[in-house]
């Protein structure tokens, strides 16, 4: 745990800027399709998201780690049905 | 703008009136009561303060059972108006606002706190620990529920009570149709209640995962123990939910905004929607820790290894998971698509898979057992078939297109009351028995709680069955009155029979509590039912440390095995050790009292009122933030003292 | 029941400490739910402006990107204090968590100013149920962020007060966790409310 140097918090810091950047550029710059975009720009999310998870909260250490991931993992699976499921039931067309 | 006391207070209605002068005269006989028995440092020290799970449990139950008697004369008052044609018991307005507390406080401050109070007893002592993980957010929980509870049943007469249905549809529940504060009573008392609920589950879930006796593995873990880790599990993630849904309705009443009101794009749809994400889940809360309480009574009871350990554990986090899939089953005819509808009906069916599983594996276990028919398990044999009708007509209601004919009507009623009362209520009075000696130390009397049971439960089938044919011959819920010539009134007198009949079972459990304190068998051996798990290791009354040895646990049902072999948790005088407790805090029940304060004045928009509960709030956090309180250490003295009680194998706690 | 083990970071040491730090994020899990309910109730709402604002006329793209860098830098620097604090070092820790709380008030700073102006054009809570959702959904992320730097102060204190201690540790932890999680909401707020909107 003791690493000379915080490089994991620095590469995390750093590739989540790109990946924010990367989702501007993709939304306001190119003539992708909008759902196209919505597809790219949350898979981009979902990608920061765990690479914070991992790199800034440490989700994986100590003896529990595999419980909060697990717990993690069980949000996301609410939050996924939650927003799916709303959209869904609301639809009104389906 | 005046004051006007007599929209403040509610005026008008004889029976409220009559509540009120009660209320007050009650009130006023417990401070003198207190004041003459010099019982109020007793009442601070030991119970207002406490962060003994033990006794949280006792006071969560006894909560319960009052909101049931609250709840059950909401019930009678509503049977009562419905048994004839054109009745004028009660008035629309005050039909309307019982139905609405009826089903909010049955489900939220009776079936909930009843199970929280069995769970926060048992499942520490069940899994061989000292406390939970966290205790004074125990107590945390327990004074935000009483709060919630407490500014819920006072709006009855102080502002006039919700009055919309437990369910709150909206535009019904905006402010557009129904101003006042009757409403945000609803809204705000059961936010305030829910935090606690949400972190009762965090805690739990820490406690049982975490707190286990050395060498417990996840799979001997008892059952009841499982079911409120499934429990929890739905809690985490229902709860919060709820939370926002009742923000947004805070909102959009108290601030003018627009989720759920129609005006500038609101969607009331939306309400519904948010409402049984949570509210689905919600009853499988209740559901699981009731099929926890009926697998020990029954294993118990038969005096057989529940059979299917691994099935029942994987059955409930099935039904724990597959409980999110199904909310929609609750408005399938507000207008959603064919494939919307489709996919709810297919789900909700599929849920009865793993409930059919956990039936077959309780009658395994009965299935040559050495059965005897003690009162708690007739409750739980009881639960079999009448749960089975239940979950019969809600895979009938699950038929989306078939649910159009008897959306609302009685026939759903008659579903869910089914399910609920067999499932939980049976539970709750089930484990109520079970534990009593437990909690208490003395047993509740057999032969009354037997006809408690057979009295209830044919008033309970008298009541409900009518229901289903009332329901298909068209009656609709929620209605005041009907007409004579619809043909329902004799159904009608037959449920209110029914309902009169579980009302005098209630009151033969009162009857039966009170005899066995004053004259009824007393347990000193802590294990008067020859039980099967570590709750019925401990001496009764259990210490406050619950064991002053930890046993070693080698598989499922320890202390069954335990017995056999001949092993107990006796302590000898050099394996004493100091053991480390919590210290008692006034902080809960302050920083609760200041939730009271901040929601009253969000009930009335007095917004000076919440600010000032608010930041008493916010004070109460930082003073307990700030405190060094490392807890305190029992001496080897007192412990040696209080295992050491009489010598002898049949009395005293040492075992 | 302690049990201590001194290879562990200290926040990890004693087993009540591991508890409640499980406890936290069992709770993050249950705010990943509430989240969830506020962006499923946006995303339904999202195109219900009753005629008037829409998220495109609205969202400015430029003071977006700043708040964003503001607070993930913020998320960063935290992470930096908590380093310094498994090398033991008070005082490092303190200098990086102030700021933490310094990027993450002028990211408040820029929300408010945000709403402010959104309110002095005319688009209000009451406007629309869009808007309700909006400003319902970033306030929600905006009154969390607010409670964590006075949370977040009063553990700096404890720390200036004990020093670095298993309990102060684990405090410093458990708001270090909360705070890297205000950043994560910020990534799907920022991608389905912000470049969402704007896309249209």
């Amino acid at each position: 745990m003791h690493e000379k140097f915080p490089w994991s918090h620095v590469f995390g810091f750093l590739l989540s800027i790109v990946l924010t950047c990367m989702t501007i550029w993709i939304g306001l710059y190119t003539n992708f399709s909008h759902s196209f975009i919505l597809y790219l720009i949350v898979g981009l999310a979902f990608v920061q998201a765990f690479l914070q998870l991992f790199m800034f909260m440490h989700m994986t250490e100590g003896e529990d780690g595999k419980m909060k991931t697990a717990n993690i993992f069980y949000g996301i699976f609410v939050a996924v049905i939650v927003v799916l499921g709303s959209l869904f039931t609301m639809s009104f067309g389906m | 703008m005046k004051f006007q006391w007599d929209t403040f207070f509610v005026t008008g209605e004889p029976m409220i009136l009559g509540a009120q002068i009660s209320l007050l005269f009650g009130a006023i006989a417990m401070v003198v009561g207190l004041t003459y028995f010099k019982k109020w440092k007793w009442l601070w020290t030991e119970w207002i303060t406490t962060v003994d799970h033990k006794k949280i449990g006792t006071m969560y139950i006894l909560c319960a059972v009052l909101m049931l008697f609250r709840g059950g004369v909401d019930a009678l008052l509503m049977r009562i108006q419905l048994t004839l044609p054109n009745l004028h018991f009660l008035d629309e307005h005050h039909y309307d606002e019982i139905f609405t507390t009826h089903g909010t406080i049955m489900i939220l401050f009776m079936a909930m706190p009843f199970l929280m109070g069995l769970i926060n007893l048992v499942v520490p002592l069940q899994i061989g620990a000292r406390d939970v993980a966290f205790p004074y957010l125990n107590a945390i929980s327990f004074w935000l529920f009483f709060i919630g509870m407490g500014l819920f049943n006072i709006s009855f007469i102080i502002g006039g009570s919700p009055d919309a249905g437990w369910t709150m549809y909206f535009p019904l529940a905006g402010t557009e149709f129904t101003p006042g504060p009757g409403q945000n009573y609803y809204a705000i008392a059961l936010q305030i209640a829910g935090i606690g609920t949400l972190a009762t589950g965090i805690n739990f879930l820490v406690t049982i995962f975490k707190m286990r006796a050395p060498g417990m593995k996840l799979m001997d873990i008892p059952m009841f123990s499982w079911s409120v880790i499934a429990m929890s599990l739905i809690i985490v993630a229902a709860f919060p939910v709820l939370t926002i849904a009742l923000a947004l309705m805070t909102f959009d009443r108290l601030f003018g905004a627009h989720f759920f009101t129609m005006a500038s794009g609101g969607m009331p749809m939306l309400w519904s929607n948010l409402f049984w994400i949570w509210g689905h889940p919600e009853v499988y809360i209740v559901v699981l820790p009731a099929f926890g309480i009926f697998s020990e009574i029954i294993s118990t009871f038969s005096r057989k290894r529940l059979f299917g350990y691994g099935s029942m554990v994987l059955s409930m986090l099935a039904i724990a998971l597959m409980s999110y899939l199904t909310w929609a089953h609750h408005f399938f005819t507000m207008g959603a698509g064919p494939a919307v509808n489709s996919f709810f009906s297919i789900s909700t069916m599929a849920i009865s898979i793993p409930t059919g599983i956990k039936i077959f594996n309780w009658l395994a276990t009965m299935y040559k057992g050495k059965i005897s028919f003690t009162t708690p398990m007739l409750w739980a044999v009881g639960f079999i078939p009448n749960f089975i009708v239940g979950g019969a007509t809600g895979v009938l209601l699950a038929m989306a297109s078939a649910d159009y004919q008897y959306h609302n009507s009685y026939y759903l009623v008659a579903h869910f009351h089914h399910v609920l009362i067999a499932g939980v209520v049976f539970a709750c009075f089930g484990g109520l028995h079970f534990w009593y000696p437990k909690m208490f130390g003395h047993i509740l009397n057999e032969t009354l709680g037997k006809w408690t049971f057979w009295i209830f439960v044919i008033g309970f089938n008298i009541c409900f069955y009518p229901m289903y044919f009332l329901g298909l011959k068209g009656m609709t819920r929620r209605m005041v009155t009907y007409q004579a010539d619809l043909g329902w009134t004799g159904l009608n007198e037959v449920a209110t029979v029914g309902a009169f009949l579980m009302g005098v079972a209630f009151l033969i459990l009162c009857y039966n509590i009170y005899y066995s304190a004053r004259k009824g068998e007393r347990d000193t051996t802590g294990d008067p039912w020859d039980g099967r798990t570590l709750e019925w290791a401990t001496s009764t009354p259990v210490p406050h440390y619950n064991f002053a040895k930890l046993p070693n646990v080698q598989g499922v049902d320890e202390w069954a095995r335990m017995k056999k072999n001949g092993e107990n948790l006796k302590i000898t005088e050099e394996e004493v050790k100091e053991i480390h407790m919590p210290n008692n805090t006034g902080k809960a029940f302050i920083i609760s009292c200041f939730f009271f304060v901040a929601g009253f004045g969000l009930v009335f928009e007095w917004y000076w009122m919440a600010i000032l509960g608010g930041i008493g709030i916010a004070c109460g956090l930082l003073l307990r933030s700030l405190e060094k309180d490392e807890g305190y250490h029992v001496s080897v003295e007192e412990i040696k003292r209080t295992e050491g009680l009489s010598r002898g194998d049949e009395h005293g706690t040492n075992k | 029941m302690e049990q201590t083990n001194k290879e562990l970071p200290l926040e990890y040491q004693t087993h009540q400490d591991r508890m409640t730090i499980l406890a936290f994020w069992i709770f993050l899990g249950a705010e990943i739910a509430l989240f969830s309910t506020l962006f499923a109730t946006y995303l339904v709402l999202e195109h219900r402006t009753a005629g008037m604002f829409s998220a495109k006329q609205l969202f400015e793209a430029p003071k977006v990107m700043m708040m964003t860098f503001l607070l993930l830098t913020s998320s960063f620097t935290c992470g930096v204090a908590i380093w310094y604090m498994r090398r033991n070092n008070a005082k490092q820790l303190i200098g990086w968590m102030l700021v933490t709380l310094l990027l993450g008030a002028g990211f408040l700073y820029m929300e408010i100013a945000e709403f402010t102006h959104y309110v002095h054009e005319g688009a209000t809570i009451q406007t629309s149920a869009f808007l309700s959702s909006f400003f319902v959904l970033t306030g929600t992320h905006g009154a969390h962020v607010t409670l964590g730097i006075c949370w977040a102060l009063s553990i700096l204190y404890q720390v200036m007060k004990n020093g670095i201690t298993t309990t102060t540790a684990r405090k410093v932890f458990i708001i270090g966790l909360y705070w890297h999680f205000l950043d994560v909401v910020w990534i799907f707020l920022f991608t389905l409310v912000y470049v969402k909107g704007m896309v249209g």
